[in-house]
């Protein structure tokens, strides 16, 4: 990993831990970025952490661009040294695979896709490999994956597989992005997964849709109560295939305000998890069904 | 005390100095994108600058007042009327009950501030009553405004009117606009000469310009330094591992058309940026129309600063000459 600081105009410093994703980069971005926070730094507004990059937004009339620059840059032996562990929670989020509204999506804009004689599933089920269509909705929903950066849009999850680099799953983004896509669809693009908060413009393929809502600005929903946005960076999320029947039960349940999300505390140790991914998956599975 | 809105004109929406603070969960700031503008309205009916007024785009809203007010508008040259009568921008100016203010067609400009003695008081959201849309906060129902609304004004010591900021002190975009560029973020993907020709080239602002970002086109496509694309960035050489942008900050899809991000930025994605417009400058994009040329220059960090510092200093001159 090779970190490089440069500026966004007079208001922003930009880190790039790294040019390629991985859980090192994330990891460092994210203890980079608390360590920010927690310098309290005259003059900082902002403190954005991304996938492998983070940004932090600042008055320059407060302390001078190079001087944040210099302390920033101060913070990042403090990352390097410190313990990639994390104390975080693991979340059931049901996936309504192959769903009427996201194919009915798909075919509606085919002529910006890259192969408009598939859909977006049998797509990507191709070009990963894969035999079938099932066989990929299989591999995206078997093993848990980390948010790694929540934004674009309002509380829009972009996710991570705790996988091997090889097992990872790839797919472009559409040849030129839709005008239109269904709130809460499960999206994917490069090699992260999304969920659509709102409705609107993307490029991501589209694969399902969830019938839980992550964002709330009326703050209606059972769960977002405390707060608007569901999801923080960190988060460990594992999606649950459901069908037609279980999809418009749940949706009817938070609709209701009685819908409450599985979750389970639980403990994230990246060097543990490179040792042995599927013994880490597997004790995160073990809390998650245990909640 | 209450506006009625008779016509809404084209996406007027409420707005105030913004919500800092949700960036990172992809809530962007929003706010006045002329944000001198909204201050020096707020100035002239006697508001705290950071006061909520109404942003109206092209094309002016029609108002009618419950009770008497003090109000100005500034931004762009649009003919203003109360009850027919003409009044003059950058000028503070009395609204009786009933009155009703409208406004004729745009002459140069893009965007209006409508500033009323006491505030908008619509209910805030996160600290803040700008409207932003996409993700339903602030203003009326987190959308523009409508005809038939009813937006609430907070009361305030209804300053006298008459007061004006001079000529010097407003802001407008030259012909061609000019824009200063701070090289950075991703500046080393492109290669020395396409570098130099985003600086050449007069680019025209496209018709796909609003508070999320604006859309330039007519220089030429940018060339990128030839590489492996790193894992996870994805296959087009414009396409980064997806992170944060900044406000002002210039991503270049495909390398054909720059956007600049503005208020109501996403806040992160796939795209290279090349550099972020000085935040000086950011006022001024809000006033360009469709169509306009405009130049991108090229600037320092230090250049940047002093930017800043004669935009505060002529806020300052308005401050002081209104006192």
């Amino acid at each position: 990993m090779k970190t490089r600081y440069t500026y966004g105009g007079d208001e922003h410093i930009y880190v790039e831990i790294d040019e390629e994703m991985s859980l090192d980069a994330f990891f460092k971005s994210l203890s980079m970025s608390n360590a920010v926070r927690d310098a309290n730094i005259p003059g900082v507004t902002e403190i954005c952490p991304a996938n492998a990059s983070f940004q932090v937004k600042f008055d320059p009339d407060v302390t001078h661009p190079d001087e944040m620059l210099k302390r920033v840059k101060e913070l990042e032996h403090k990352a390097d040294s410190a313990e990639k562990c994390l104390s975080t929670r693991i979340i059931e989020v049901p996936v309504y695979y192959q769903d009427p509204w996201t194919h009915e999506t798909v075919m509606r804009f085919r002529e910006r896709h890259q192969d408009p004689s598939s859909t977006d599933l049998e797509y990507a089920a191709r070009i990963n490999d894969y035999e079938s269509v099932e066989e990929f909705i299989e591999a995206h929903h078997s093993q848990p994956w980390f948010v790694s950066m929540v934004g674009f849009v309002a509380g829009l999850p972009f996710l991570y597989q705790l996988v091997d680099r090889d097992k990872q799953l790839q797919v472009p983004k559409y040849l030129r992005p839709r005008t239109d896509t269904p709130k809460l669809t499960v999206g994917y693009g490069g090699c992260f997964s999304c969920v659509y908060s709102v409705r609107g413009a993307g490029g991501y393929q589209m694969f399902g849709i969830t019938p839980m809502p992550i964002y709330d600005p009326e703050q209606e929903v059972s769960y977002l109560k405390d707060f608007m946005v569901f999801f923080k960076p960190g988060d460990i999320v594992k999606w649950k295939p459901i069908d037609r029947e279980e999809h418009d039960r749940i949706a009817a349940s938070c609709e209701a305000g009685t819908y409450t999300p599985r979750i389970a505390k639980v403990d994230f140790d990246l060097e543990d998890f490179n040792v042995d991914m599927a013994g880490t998956n597997a004790k995160l599975m073990e809390a998650l069904n245990g909640a | 005390m209450a506006l009625k809105i008779i016509k809404s004109g084209l996406s007027t929406s409420v707005q105030d100095l913004g919500r800092p603070g949700y960036f990172h969960l992809g809530i962007p700031i929003s706010g006045a994108m002329d944000r001198y503008a909204l201050r020096a309205a707020n100035m002239l009916v006697g508001n705290p600058e950071d006061a909520a007024g109404l942003e109206g785009v092209f094309i002016g809203p029609e108002i009618e007042f419950t009770e008497d007010a003090t109000v100005a508008v500034t931004g762009a040259d649009m003919p203003i009327t109360v009850d027919g009568e003409a009044v003059q921008s950058w000028t503070s100016f009395s609204v009786k009950t009933g009155q009703t203010l409208s406004f004729g067609f745009l002459k140069t400009g893009a965007r209006i501030y409508i500033a009323v003695s006491g505030g908008i008081a619509t209910d805030p959201d996160l600290g803040s009553r700008s409207t932003y849309p996409i993700g339903a906060l602030g203003g009326i129902e987190g959308r523009p405004i409508a005809a038939g609304d009813i937006i609430p004004v907070g009361s305030g010591s209804v300053r006298t009117a008459g007061k004006s900021v001079p000529n010097d002190l407003r802001l407008v975009p030259g012909y061609p606009a000019e824009l200063r560029v701070l090289p950075g973020l991703y500046w080393n993907r492109l290669t020395e000469a396409s570098g130099e020709g985003f600086f050449e080239d007069t680019w025209i602002v496209a018709a796909e310009a609003d508070r999320m970002g604006y859309r330039f086109k007519g220089g030429r496509p940018l060339e990128f330094v030839d590489r492996e694309q790193p894992f996870g960035a994805g296959s087009d050489p414009s396409n980064i591992v997806d992170g944060c942008y900044s406000y002002g900050s210039i991503q270049v899809p495909g390398g054909t058309e720059p956007i600049v991000l503005h208020r109501d930025a996403v806040s992160g994605g796939g795209y290279f940026t090349l550099g972020a417009i000085i935040s000086a400058d950011m006022d001024l994009i809000g006033q360009l129309q469709p169509n306009t040329p405009i130049k991108f220059i090229r600037v320092k960090m230090e250049e940047a600063l002093a930017a800043r510092k004669v935009r505060r200093e002529n806020l300052q001159k308005i401050r002081e000459g209104l006192a």
